[in-house]
């Protein structure tokens, strides 16, 4: 294969003459992670294409070449989506950035894949409005990313997530064909294919432009800074909450460790002597909110709050919310971090964090617990030394056990990052050899030839396995692979599912 | 081909009943007609089945937790039963889920979860807090090779594997048979209230309704009826306003739902808002939209159409050159009721030819037998579509045993 590079290069530069083309290795070195830093590898070449029409012409060409393919946005993935392979191209999208149109009467705007999210909000605000997901990398990351792994972000509790947001796509088959998918109304004729296209984690597809839903900016937003003494405490309180019939726009959950790195990052004047801490926004008028926040209040005075503090201006609302969206960043400043992405039942989550603290214990690490406990998407970071191999092997192992904590408690290994290869062995944990067997069969049928992001998402052998299986179900199959049953059958009985 | 399954009617009473019956299926490829309790056995391409294979006997609320906001119940459970069980927790399903049960000749309430979310139906509420699918967290099913299959989960965020549970929202019946769906549920509007303009041209409505859901008022309901349409509704005073009939429905807690009206009144003070429903006549008025009451009692085709709210209008504009139409807009004009004369054709070939031109799709909904069978009833598909949707059907159903021709004929 690294023999033909050259060779490949050469064509691909005649393919596709407008296309930015990467192929030294520096330049290649840019994109060898994502920000899952522990992985690296040196793509073949990477390639930054301008048009759909180019992503086409490259797609075709690296499928008759079967040449894999490794599609990025901003490369902000946490699990590895975007870690190149040797022997793969990686394909860029991030020069194809524009605002293709904001429509405010039919309340869509349609961008290419390549703009960052918060690129869309920032072209729809002068009309009054905005775009919903905001994952916290939201400066960086792109729509094609966001789609790929079905962002949400801090407000997804009311807003949803990205799937509940997207009208249609553009997108480009691992053949080369272009096709429109959805369209700027609601709901499409046949098949809904969105929702296997968000999430699927550009494996079926590469995503060119999108067709989003925008909504009207609330007329105000205000949140609440509720310290507790205990995690439990406030878990309590986001239940009662909900319980009472309201959903605020957002609820996060810091702990004590949280709380004090983003402080000393953001002086945000989060509660340094609580245990936990809440923030909750509420949207409306200034009746509205009132109304909201003294509900929100009264129920939290149930749960003995250590501290209160209504936000009193814009500045100190926007301040808030730049010490919780810095947090990632604000703990890698302290130390590496491992970042997890479990999702678990509400009312788990007293019991989730306990158990979690006491999992990190017994591998040795410091962990800071910060998430939308909305919707119990827990997002821990365990804090460890990236340049100790030991350390790395040690802190994924943690990690697992952590999702699969999650897993047991009804809940599942990731609610935004996506599966990469970071959990792609843990699928089992969540998942019987048949529901994975049918993930694998719709993969088959949009890349035949496992050529788009390959390794990603699925265990090893997932692939491998259902081509055994197909064999017993003799005549259901038709191109079934005989060759290396034997092999394949000693690594199967080594999974058996949960 | 056809072996030797008892053909006739099944009602599996487990998810292992329901894997045998589909892998003996399988095994002969014998074609099952898959439904709940058949309230729209009579919308889509009549199938020739043989044997039928009903989720009925499948019931009963499995999980509930309100403070989670997730109910999870089984395929076969009547929606009058979901209803209840959210209603004593004063909860709802957000997307205000149109009832067709009377338009097509059966009693309000008689369908069954499986059949909401295979069909994917969202009511008016769908313009604010999404589809059907938007709400289905997770499912349990079993393929065309009788494997039993789940996907998502039960919890609010998933995106461990390819969303294949949202995937199975709207495809009919033609992919799995659904055993069990996970939903997420909000807490029920307090109250609603609505707006009303008389007499308002269908463009000028259109554009009224744009302005509507563009404020930051939470508009939930954005409708424009037909004068002859509006004669149908129960409330006596817009029945009786022998005019056009625009609607805005604004809700949220008591105080709040008035304040947004009286917001909305304000920033559409050129349309001349002249009613203020309040939250006993609103809600009267939505649970007749919902039902579909103004399409009720007729047997005339009736069509479904989802295109852009500012080409809405127009549409209707042309198809009236051609054809007598009685309609009715929702989602400010991104949802069309088209009720057509009797022709052989239920007016597929006029609204499909509009449509050509504006963009959308349409899907007839309720019509006799012999139209259904003899045009489209869902909207063709581009041939790169069709690519796609077979390899998709190939993936869940590879000897096409689900609903054949349901949906497309060669599928």
């Amino acid at each position: 294969m690294l023999a033909r590079r050259n060779d490949i290069v050469k064509q691909l530069r005649r393919l596709v003459p407008d296309a930015v083309l990467i192929a030294d290795e520096e330049g290649c070195r840019t994109f060898e992670s994502d920000a899952l830093t522990a992985y690296r590898c040196l793509p073949l070449a990477v390639l930054l294409p301008g048009t759909t029409e180019e992503v086409a012409a490259i797609l075709r060409f690296c499928q008759d070449n079967h040449i894999k393919v490794v599609p990025r946005g901003a490369g902000t993935s946490l699990c590895g989506g975007a870690l190149p392979l040797e022997d793969a191209v990686v394909l860029c999208l991030s020069r194809m950035n524009k605002v293709l149109e904001v429509d405010p009467k039919n309340r869509i705007a349609r961008v290419e894949a390549g703009i960052t999210n918060i690129a869309i909000t920032e072209a729809a605000s002068k009309h009054g409005f905005f775009y919903a997901p905001d994952p916290s990398s939201q400066v960086a990351c792109t729509v094609g990313g966001n789609i790929a792994t079905n962002s949400g972000g801090a407000h997804c509790l009311k807003y949803g997530v990205t799937v509940n947001n997207l009208l249609g796509v553009r997108m480009v088959t691992m053949d080369g064909e272009i096709i429109d998918i959805g369209g700027v109304h609601f709901d499409a004729p046949g098949y809904d294919f969105l929702p296997l296209i968000t999430g699927s984690e550009g494996q079926l597809g590469v995503v060119t432009e999108a067709t989003v839903r925008l909504l009207p900016a609330p007329e105000g937003t205000r949140p609440v800074l509720i310290g507790f003494d205990s995690s439990e405490a406030a878990a309590s309180c986001v239940a009662a909450i909900i319980a009472a019939g309201i959903v605020p726009v957002a609820i996060e959950f810091m702990d004590r460790p949280a709380i004090h790195v983003c402080e000393h990052f953001v002086p945000a004047g989060y509660p340094l002597d609580a245990e936990a801490a809440l923030i909750i926004e509420v949207e409306g008028s200034e009746d509205e909110i009132e109304y909201l926040l003294e509900k929100i209040e009264d129920i939290a005075r149930d749960f003995l709050p250590t501290s209160l503090r209504r936000s009193q201006s814009p500045d100190e609302t926007a301040m808030i919310w730049k010490g919780r969206k810095a947090a990632f960043g604000a703990i890698g400043q302290i130390s590496d971090y491992y970042c997890m992405d479990g999702v678990i039942p509400l009312s788990q989550l007293p019991k989730a964090l306990d158990e979690i603290g006491w999992i990190c214990r017994k591998y040795r690490f410091d962990v800071a617990n910060i998430f939308h406990a909305g919707d119990g998407n827990l997002h821990p970071l365990i804090l460890y030394n990236a340049n100790d191999s030991v350390q790395l092997e040690r802190v994924e192992l943690c990690g697992a056990e952590i999702l699969k904590l999650c897993v047991e408690l009804g809940g599942c290994l990731t609610g935004e990052h996506g599966v990469g290869i970071e959990k792609r062995e843990l699928m089992y944990e969540q998942y019987t050899d048949e529901d994975i067997d049918q993930q694998v069969r719709v993969k088959e049928e949009f890349d035949p030839s496992w050529l788009l992001n390959p390794g990603k998402v699925f265990p090893i052998e997932g692939r491998d396995a259902l081509r055994l299986r197909s064999v017993e179900l003799q005549g259901l199959e038709v191109d079934v692979v005989t060759e290396t049953v034997a092999v394949e059958e000693e690594l199967v009985e080594g999974h058996d599912a949960p | 081909m056809t072996g030797h399954m008892r053909l006739g009617f099944h009602a599996p009473e487990t998810e292992e009943e329901l894997q045998h019956l589909v892998a003996e299926a399988a095994e002969t490829r014998t074609p099952l007609e898959v439904m709940g309790t058949g309230t729209k056995r009579e919308l889509g391409h009549p199938i020739g089945a043989g044997a039928v294979v009903s989720t009925e006997a499948m019931t009963g609320v499995t999980l509930y937790e309100p403070t989670e906001l997730v109910l999870v119940a089984k395929a076969g459970t009547p929606l009058t039963e979901i209803d209840a069980a959210l209603a004593e927790n004063d909860q709802e399903l957000p997307f205000e889920p149109v009832d067709f049960g009377p338009v097509l000749g059966y009693g309000p309430g008689d369908g069954t979860l499986g059949g909401m979310i295979g069909t994917n139906i969202s009511g008016s509420r769908r313009l604010l807090k999404g589809a059907a699918r938007d709400h289905v967290l997770g499912v349990r099913a079993v393929n065309g090779r009788g494997e039993l299959i789940k996907a998502g989960g039960r919890v609010m965020k998933n995106v461990t594997g390819y969303d294949l549970s949202r995937t199975l929202a709207g495809s009919w019946g033609t992919l799995a048979v659904m055993t069990e769906i996970a939903l997420k549920v909000l807490p029920a509007q307090r109250e609603s209230r609505t707006i009303i303009c008389f007499g308002l041209t269908d463009q000028t409505a259109v554009e009224a309704l744009c302005i509507a859901t563009g404020l930051p008022y939470e508009v939930s309901g954005a409708l424009h009826l037909h004068a002859d349409i509006a004669a149908r509704m129960s409330d006596a005073e817009i029945a009786g306003a022998e005019g056009a009939v625009t609607a805005i429905r604004v809700e949220n807690f008591p105080a709040s739902a008035r304040y947004r009206a009286s917001r909305v009144r304000q920033s559409l003070l050129a349309y001349s808002p002249a009613l203020e429903l309040d939250a006993e006549r609103s809600k009267a008025f939505w649970d007749d939209v919902r039902a579909l009451k103004m399409f009720q009692g007729r047997a005339n085709p009736l069509w479904r159409i989802s295109t852009k709210p500012t080409s809405a209008a127009k549409l209707i504009g042309n198809l009236l050159r051609t054809i007598d139409v009685r309609v009715a807009y929702d989602w400010s004009g991104g949802l069309i009721w088209v009720e057509t004369p009797p022709l052989t054709d239920g007016g597929a070939v006029d609204i499909r030819r509009t449509l050509a031109e504006l963009g959308g799709h349409a899907t007839l909904i309720r019509a006799d037998d012999t139209i259904r069978a003899g045009i489209d009833v869902f909207q063709p598909l581009d041939p790169q579509t069709a690519v796609f949707s077979a390899k998709l059907k190939h993936a869940f159903d590879p000897l096409g045993i689900f609903n054949p021709g349901r949906m497309y004929r060669d599928m």
